[in-house]
């Protein structure tokens, strides 16, 4: 795209076949400019307008500075500009709708020709040339371009206000006075006060920008109970959104219900602004008027009016690519991206739009009842298989260096700084589903975030965590205390999943199911973790050795300490071989069998 | 603090404004100059704090640098805060002010082809009277001392590489800023003492108004109010990013020196720190380093965000 070119002049613009001369000519277009600020740039843009062959009637606020008056004057010297007398116009009343009203008169009287009025401010762009717009309008002599939706079913607006646009009164400026606003509103709520409407009207609301047949504008301007209509809409909110909207539904033939003029509102009810970047864009929609364009943005401002090429000169405008742009920002400010956590972006807990950023596998005490679970899933199911994540001591990335995924570091108590952006910014910076392993040994305060995160797939097994003190050498007194201590968060852990808010998809299994059928839960994880994998499993990982464990149960129970969770104690008895008293079961590394011989059907 | 050079006259009304405090960074000061000039700042309102380099000639030559000089004490003044507030007060009131050191620089959303007078315009429609920039630390691959610096460089054709997802956020419930620590220098250096990594927060871009102060250097503000630049229901905000030139070839020089002054913040345990690590050849590179492209990478990975700044 060639960027920075002279400006064309649109009058030169050679007809084209698909726009037939004699046909734009039977068009004759009018322009009511509303101009705030920023003269000099107004000035330009009628001359765009008057020099593409439109008369031009400009409203100019009496709250512009009188040098920047007299200076737009004196640039559209020979233009035959008119102007209405200057008001004072505030935004959000019907001061605007006045001003507009002046100047369509004053320009309906001095130029009786007219067929259409387009309505624009002296900010607003024309993308194409006046002649391109004459020729669509050609197209569709009866029509009146506004956009007029009816009250009812609008749910667009910013504020929630709609109906009650029309039928409360609003004394107090939204803009100076907000507080004020929106008491007042909640008061003629709770007292149900209730303005009549004009009898026979049907209220709409739209985009103030618009383009009528003078016939039409004549007949709102000229109707027998304007002065009526006039009188109510004096105290409806924004009427400028809604006097003409409303009006036209009594005299127009045909309402075509959209604007020519591209003016988008963001969720604060902030109009976009357009800059140099979005030129192509711009250019591509075929749209004839944009609004708002940033000041400083000279390459739109010498681009356009840009004639279309040959073959596009009888393109309708088609804003979709530039509105799917404008609400992909609108999403990004009002939902953000799920799992982000950055400087611009700290949602409050439960507010997150999405705690994580994918699914990903959480796999609790597997760990501890199978020896090198962790490389065995990796193996079957291709998937990022971290170790311990949340180990209390050390990080186990799964490539086993010292930093990980996003360059987060494998040292505990920088995770422990923030834990959970620790998870969110790990599982966002990792590819395709990651999964970790877990265990009551680890830190448990991510408990409650995972349980509650829809994209968390969180496998249980209960009881493996007797596993590795059943292999350990400590006395039994500290043996213990530590069971007590992994129980009590293992049964924390399940109260949570128990729990009305969990979000996550969860699956249990105790430690008799596991030992009675290995294959059944790992083939349920690998399924889940990689459902294209097909039923293939490689060799299941060894069972560690649960000999004893009956018996070390039985001397935790008569300790004071029920063991629960287990599964089946009878079931648990016969596949670990019976009762052994724990002190001569004990394995102090002595032990040569290391498979579970009993339990292990499927390896 | 006595005034040096006094060009504030020229600041018109609506003039972006850079507020700079600096030692001993003469190589650094044309790139950087011409950087915020690009950018559009129309003004530098800078002070030097008893540099021997060279750096107060050359910025004293500048058209559009007022410059103050000062041999007081860098930890008596709160780190340089209460020469700029002071500076802030008397002349940033009505204007954007930029707050920055000679080796942050400011990347905001659009910054390829939208000058900082488009971004201010946009906040100020927006109500928006502060904006977040969170420190990014640059490091290039391989020992610093590889690559020397040369006066005007792009100090990031050296400096290229960014961790991209290792930061720890936290929210000081006081003041309500965020506060974010991570990045390399806290993987590196500050394994063993990581509340005392530094903060990586920053909110340099302000509307400024007489009763505004920066806290603690640029990390949080009075009122706090404008410490709120994140949203809290899962929107995001717009932010950019200061891409942090700190370590170049320069820093070995630089972090001895200000070791010595222990004129920084905490007894400069964060320059014993990196003197340590120096000494050991640190090297910040890993793996999951990312070559810095530009705002949108930044922006994919989630450093920063357009918020809805189309």
């Amino acid at each position: 795209m060639n960027s920075i070119r002279p400006r064309p002049m649109p009058v030169l613009v050679p007809p084209h076949p698909a726009a037939p001369a004699p046909e734009a000519a039977t068009v004759q277009l009018g322009v009511v400019m509303l101009c705030h600020e920023n003269l000099p740039l107004a000035a330009r843009m009628a001359r765009i307008w008057a020099d593409g062959g439109a008369c031009v009637a400009l409203h100019v606020d009496s709250k512009a500075p009188e040098p920047e008056v007299a200076q737009l004057h004196r640039a559209l010297e020979g233009t035959a500009a008119v102007y209405a007398p200057s008001r004072s116009c505030s935004w959000g009343t019907f001061s605007l709708v006045a001003a507009t009203q002046d100047a369509a008169r004053a320009l309906l009287t001095a130029h009786p020709h007219l067929t259409h009025v387009l309505l624009v401010s002296g900010s607003c762009l024309p993308l194409r040339p006046v002649a391109e717009l004459r020729a669509f309008l050609s197209r569709y002599p009866d029509a009146d371009f506004i956009e007029s939706v009816n009250v009812s079913d609008v749910g667009w607006t910013v504020g929630g206000l709609n109906e009650e646009r029309f039928t409360l009164h609003f004394p107090f400026s939204f803009r100076k006075n907000r507080k004020l606003f929106d008491r007042y509103v909640q008061l003629q709520r709770r007292l149900g006060v209730k303005r009549r409407l004009p009898q026979g009207v049907a209220p709409h609301i739209g985009s103030q920008w618009w383009c009528l047949t003078a016939r039409t504008l004549r007949a709102v301007l000229d109707d027998p109970r304007r002065r009526e209509f006039d009188r109510y809409f004096r105290r409806v909110w924004i009427p400028d959104e809604s006097y003409f909207q409303t009006l036209v539904r009594r005299h127009s033939v045909r309402i075509e219900s959209r604007s020519l003029t591209l003016a988008k509102f963001d969720n604060q009810g902030k109009p976009y602004v357009f800059y140099d970047d979005h030129l192509a864009l711009l250019a591509n929609s075929h749209i004839f008027v944009a609004r708002k364009i940033w000041p400083g943005a000279k390459a739109l401002y010498d681009a356009f009016p840009m004639s279309a090429s040959p073959a596009e000169v009888a393109e309708e405008p088609d804003a979709e690519r530039l509105e799917a742009l404008l609400e992909r920002a609108a999403q990004r400010r009002r939902l953000g991206r799920p799992g982000l956590y950055m400087q611009s972006r700290f949602p409050r807990k439960d507010a997150e739009n999405g705690k994580t950023a994918q699914r990903y596998s959480v796999i609790y005490g597997f760990g501890d009842a199978f020896e090198g679970l962790r490389e065995w899933l990796a193996h079957a199911t291709r998937r990022e298989i971290h170790g311990h994540l949340l180990h209390r001591e050390e990080i186990e990335f799964a490539s086993g260096e010292m930093i990980g995924p996003g360059a987060l570091s494998a040292n505990p108590a920088l995770r422990d700084l923030d834990t959970q952006g620790f998870l969110a910014s790990l599982i966002r910076s990792s590819d395709g589903m990651p999964g970790f392993l877990y265990s009551p040994r680890d830190l448990q305060k991510l408990n409650w975030f995972m349980a509650t995160d829809p994209n968390a797939q969180i496998f249980v097994l209960t009881g493996a965590w007797i596993a590795p003190l059943l292999q350990s050498d400590m006395p039994f007194d500290d043996v213990r205390r530590m069971a007590a201590k992994l129980q009590r968060a293992e049964i924390a852990f399940l109260d949570i999943l128990d729990s009305v808010w969990v979000k996550a998809r969860v699956r249990r299994w105790a430690l008799t199911d596991v030992l009675g059928d290995p294959e059944e839960a790992l083939t349920a994880l690998c399924q889940t973790l990689r459902p294209d994998a097909g039923p293939a499993l490689p060799p299941l990982p060894p069972l560690r050795d649960m000999r004893g464990v009956a018996g070390l149960l039985r001397q935790l129970r008569n300790a004071g300490l029920k063991p629960r969770k287990m599964g089946d104690p009878r079931l648990l008895r016969a596949l670990t071989g019976g009762v052994t008293r724990p002190g001569q079961a004990r394995p102090g590394g002595d032990r040569a069998g290391r498979a579970g011989k009993t339990a292990a059907p499927g390896g | 603090m006595t005034s040096l050079r006094n060009r504030t006259a020229q600041i018109a009304p609506n003039a972006i404004l850079a507020l700079v405090t600096l030692r001993n960074e003469r190589v650094r000061l044309p790139y950087f100059l011409d950087y915020y000039r690009g950018i559009g700042i129309d003004h530098f309102l800078i002070v030097d704090n008893d540099s021997n380099d060279g750096s107060r000639e050359f910025l004293a030559d500048q058209p559009d640098v007022s410059l103050w000089t000062t041999g007081e004490s860098y930890k008596g003044s709160r780190f340089g805060m209460d020469w700029l507030n002071h500076l802030l007060r008397r002349y940033g009131a009505g204007h954007w002010c930029l707050t920055v050191d000679p080796d942050e620089f400011l990347v905001y959303p659009h910054v390829n082809t939208r000058p900082l007078r488009a971004l201010t315009d946009w906040l100020e429609s927006s109500g928006q009277r502060s904006f977040s920039a969170m420190l990014l630390d640059m490091y290039p691959k391989g020992p610093i001392t590889d690559q020397p610096y040369r006066e005007g460089q792009d100090p990031f054709e050296i400096a290229a590489w960014f961790d991209p997802a290792n930061y720890a956020i936290r929210k000081n419930r006081k003041f309500l800023n965020l506060w974010i620590q991570g990045g390399p220098r806290a993987r590196s250096f500050f394994a063993d003492q990581p509340q005392s990594a530094p903060a990586l927060n920053k909110i340099p871009l302000v509307r400024w108004q007489r009763r505004f102060a920066y806290a603690s250097s640029t990390h949080m503000l009075l009122p706090r109010s404008l410490n709120l630049v994140y949203d809290q229901d899962g929107g995001e905000m717009a932010s950019g990013a200061l891409l942090h030139a700190k370590f170049l070839s320069t820093f070995i020089a630089k972090s001895a020196e200000e070791l010595d002054r222990r004129q920084h913040y905490a007894d400069s345990q964060e320059y014993r720190a990196y003197h340590q690590g120096l000494q050991d050849a640190a090297d910040f590179w890993c793996p999951q380093s990312r070559r810095y492209r530009d705002w949108r990478q930044l922006e994919e990975v989630g450093l920063i965000s357009r918020g809805n700044w189309a």
